[in-house]
């Protein structure tokens, strides 16, 4: 009897400590749903003020007048789409290609320290990329870069509206290299870790089958992780949307929407930065977290549409994750 | 063994919080933000009172002592009378300054070239385009202006430098005050927003033919150009800090409410338009203690501490000013 | 035929040429940014910033308090934040693993790393600092904990996913309770992915200066109070770097290349400790 009694408790005892090891961790994972909902619940409720003076026109409003008290989200909207995109545009490519090369094309020797120098990037804090934007990067871009690019393209029909404007060396241009340049170590680093769960027999088989590199790189390698590489971008994307301190110094903080990237313009996450400090008055600042709650909002749509691409390229590699 | 380094640890970390003297803690205008860490190192070292000052903007120091999360606040611009009694407020003022015009035009030297009121208004609003403009030669007959765009470099964030300089602009140009007004933020009409005073000199250093505004410190240090304005009396002014003194020895501090005194476009021959004053905020319901220590702190700073102002190119309080807010403390 | 294939050839070197193109445009902006930040804060990086606290104007000092209490509030702040990314990972890869919950709760995750810092900085003000009526170290150190969680949960999922079930199908054969089994086998075997995760979550928070910004402030004197306003190096940076005088700004570039090294110093140490646990195996 007593040895039964004994043989039961145990088995309680264990089935405690999974119930109790259970509960936490799902306490921890709910806790993230906590999170962001509370987040989200403080900017409306900040931000409700402002909703209700300005309503949908806020986001299409693109006038931002502290002293009238009108306040408009368009600027803010176009500049954090464009830059984000432009540091897309650079950074997709880029990443690809160093992730490629370190892990398919580079020698031996050679991987760990490009791998550490491109770790590195990502270790530097965002203001400094800020500080040295503003103070050596933007006059390069100035005297060297940006005239050339308008001799070269600003008087093509179309295009060339894209680039008018004085040659500044800030504006939606500089601030979408900033981000580039940060973003790309961040993606790059996912991919090479996804690159490097590429089984090698994949690799090999191709060989066999007569490919060049390039060939088992694009027809192998590329397929089979397409799916994390969508992913990574998606990643990177939320992160230029929502980079503060690098963007702040080289936009030029004008609240203009302007087509051309040269034009200096402004993003959410800049406008908060400089503007929240300050603001006194109801309206403005309920203002500004209208904005945060643009921009939070925004997030949430780029990664539902990130997620959806996702579940589709999954769907047809076959693939259940 | 693990356990006892940890009790050790924390031991100490506790005694260490202990320890600390009970701090405090000030927030607002970037403006006085050096000057006051000068006078708070001076002061640690003389009375190892520990006087923190942190600059969050003007903007930022009013909300902070509204929902009393720092101890004093200092603004660039005043509040009212009737903003210190809703909020149970006390205000003086504490140093001078000045918002100076700069410019990078080739060629042309520091206080070289004169603009009055109305045309800065119109060069800010970019109703003025070029720097050859007939109205900016009218009161440069002897200069020899480019035909070069000019570039409106203005602040991006909130800041009281902006506020003094709209201040001044409203005051002496009708079309100005209608159209933007005066606050810590405007709406520029044209421009690019560079991020604090180094931002600002810093993008006029590299784009020929801007013009922008700094405080006086940044145009010694990096050797700006900066514009001669027309005073109230009709003369025109270098800025200097004599005439930036000049502009607050002239002010009727004694009178106004609040000692919420607008030291902009003040009579005086040799007057600086553009001065101000920044103020400092504490409130009616700290502990008395606090407070003791904000006054006296202050108090020690006008008058042991008035070279160091000067050195870093403020303008400290007179002293009848001084004993007139001492007094007034007494009262209050 | 022989076309056929030199345009393979020729195909093949141009991949190849690309992509080293874009990992010496890479290097480029590498080696631009650390010239700049070395050949500014050179001068100032001694021995005797790290014993000096950050001084007035004009005057010469160190950044000792900014460095003790940025190390202060990220450690807090890993305390606070690695746990609880550590155990929702957990979840995920273990109980929660293929359900409709775990994708929702990875996808929140997701938005949580991606949001900007200064609203976590803003919600952490508006919890904490109105309710308790004052800047502190431990409102900053929530901020940064905020903002270090998704990034270990992300880290640490993976690297629990990679341990193959067949190791958690041995234990259970064993005997060996759930919850014994994840954290004497999983964890062991995942350890090293995860504790490099948490030190590249430290990473990213010690550069982080918008959170700071409503919750630490920043402190002139040297304090080890976290109920008070800290000195942390990014405020300090943000601060000296856009002042005019020459002191500051040199003590605000000394104190980036030193965020910077320590960085590189953590990333490197792991590299090696990672490199001999393997070669023990």
């Amino acid at each position: 009897m007593k040895f039964n009694e004994f043989k039961q408790n145990a088995a309680n005892s264990r089935r405690m400590g999974d119930v109790i090891f259970q509960a936490v961790t799902k306490a921890c994972a709910l806790f993230l749903l906590v999170l962001v909902f509370a987040i989200g619940w403080q900017l409306v409720v900040s931000a409700m003020p402002a909703i209700k003076a300005f309503g949908w026109d806020f986001l299409l409003n693109e006038s931002w007048d502290p002293v009238m008290g009108e306040f408009g989200a368009a600027a803010s909207i176009w500049g954090t789409v464009v830059s984000s995109l432009i540091a897309l545009i650079i950074a997709v490519p880029v990443s690809l290609g160093v992730a490629i090369f370190l892990t398919q094309i580079a020698p031996n020797f050679m991987r760990r320290p490009v791998g550490i120098a491109v770790e590195l990037l990502a270790a530097i804090p965002s203001i400094i990329y800020g500080f040295w934007g503003l103070f050596v990067l933007t006059p390069w871009l100035a005297e060297y870069v940006q005239p050339w690019i308008y001799e070269a393209f600003g008087n093509w029909p179309v295009v060339g509206v894209l680039f008018q404007g004085p040659p500044m060396g800030i504006g939606l241009f500089s601030a979408g290299l900033v981000l580039s340049i940060m973003v790309i170590p961040f993606m790059a680093s996912i991919l090479i870790d996804l690159f490097n769960t590429v089984p090698t027999q994949l690799k090999e088989a191709s060989y066999g089958l007569g490919s060049t590199r390039f060939e088992m790189i694009s027809k192998v390698v590329i397929p089979y992780a397409r799916v994390g590489i969508v992913g990574s971008f998606m990643l990177g994307l939320g992160r230029a949307l929502g980079e503060t301190m690098a963007v702040t110094f080289v936009i030029g903080n004008a609240h203009i929407l302007s087509p051309s990237i040269f034009e200096p313009g402004t993003t959410i996450a800049s406008t908060l930065a400089n503007e929240f400090s300050e603001a006194s008055g109801g309206l403005y600042v309920s203002s500004l977290l209208y904005l945060g709650l643009v921009l939070f909002l925004l997030t949430f749509v780029v990664l539902i549409c990130a997620r959806l691409m996702l579940w589709r390229l999954t769907y047809q590699a076959g693939g259940k994750r | 063994m693990k356990m006892q380094k940890l009790l050790v640890a924390s031991l100490f970390c506790v005694g260490a919080q202990l320890a600390s003297a009970q701090q405090v803690n000030g927030a607002g205008s970037s403006f006085i933000f050096p000057v006051l860490s000068k006078w708070a190192g001076t002061y640690q070292q003389e009375t190892k009172e520990q006087i923190n000052y942190q600059s969050i903007g003007s903007g930022g120091g009013i909300r902070q002592i509204i929902q009393g999360t720092v101890d004093f606040a200092a603004t660039d611009a005043p509040l009212t009378a009737q903003e210190l009694k809703e909020n149970n407020l006390v205000q003086f003022p504490v140093i001078v300054g000045g918002v100076i015009p700069t410019h990078n035009i080739k060629g042309i030297k520091p206080n070289e070239l004169r603009l009055d009121g109305e045309t800065l208004a119109q060069v800010f609003a970019a109703k003025i385009t070029f720097w050859d403009d007939a109205r900016i030669k009218t009161l440069n007959p002897g200069l020899a202006l480019p035909h070069k765009a000019i570039t409106v470099v203005h602040r991006a964030d909130g800041s009281g430098s902006t506020w003094m300089l709209t201040n001044y602009l409203s005051k002496v140009s009708n079309d100005w005050a209608k159209e933007i007004g005066s606050d810590k933020s405007v709406k520029w009409p044209k421009g690019v927003g560079a991020k604090g005073n180094e931002g600002v000199a810093n993008y006029i250093k590299r784009i020929d033919g801007s013009i922008g505004y700094v405080e006086l410190a940044y145009v010694l240090h990096n050797n700006m150009s900066s514009v001669s304005l027309k005073n109230a009396a009709g003369n025109f002014v270098s800025p200097t800090l004599d005439n930036l003194k000049a502009a607050a020895g002239n002010a009727d501090w004694a009178g106004t409410e609040g000692m919420a005194v607008v030291l902009t476009n003040q009579p005086g021959a040799t007057s600086w338009p553009i001065t101000g004053a920044t103020f400092g905020l504490m409130r009616l319901k700290n502990t008395a203690d606090v407070n003791a220590k904000i006054k006296t702190f202050f108090s020690w700073s006008w008058r042991q501490g008035a070279q160091q102002a000067v050195d870093l190119a403020y303008v400290p309080l007179p002293l009848n000013v001084v004993e007139k807010i001492e007094s007034n403390w007494k009262s209050q | 035929m022989q076309w056929h294939y030199l345009k393979r050839r020729i195909v093949n070197f141009i991949g190849i040429a690309l992509t080293l193109i874009a990992t010496a445009f890479t290097l480029f902006w590498l080696v631009w940014i650390l010239t700049t930040l070395i050949g500014k804060g050179w001068q100032a990086l001694d021995f005797s910033m790290l014993v000096q606290d950050t001084p007035p104007p004009g005057e010469i000092g160190g950044l000792r308090n900014a460095l003790v209490g940025s190390i202060m509030m990220c450690l807090a702040g890993v305390a606070i934040g690695a746990p609880i990314g550590v155990l929702a990972a957990t979840w995920l890869a273990e109980y929660g693993r293929g359900t409709k919950l775990a994708a929702i709760i990875r996808f929140v995750n997701d938005v949580l790393l991606s949001a900007p810092s200064i609203i976590i900085g803003i919600f952490v003000y508006a919890l904490i600092v109105l309710k308790t009526g004052g800047f502190s170290g431990w409102a900053g150190a929530l901020a940064l904990g905020i903002i270090l969680i998704p990034v270990v949960v992300r880290t640490s999922e993976d690297m629990l996913l990679l341990v193959p079930d067949t190791l958690r199908e041995a234990a259970a054969a064993l005997g060996a309770q759930r919850w014994r089994l994840i954290v004497s086998v999983v964890y062991r075997a995942a350890m090293r992915g995860m504790i490099t995760g948490i030190l590249l979550g430290f990473a990213r928070i010690s550069g982080e200066t918008a959170p700071l910004l409503f919750t630490a402030l920043n402190n002139q004197f040297f304090s080890m109070d976290m109920s008070n306003v800290l000195a942390n190096l990014p405020m300090m940076i943000f601060q000296y770097a856009m002042s005019p005088y020459e002191s500051w700004q040199t003590l605000a570039w000394a104190g980036a290349l030193l965020i910077t090294l320590s960085i590189l110093a953590i990333n490197l140490s792991l590299r090696l400790f990672w490199r001999d646990a393997k070669k023990g195996h």
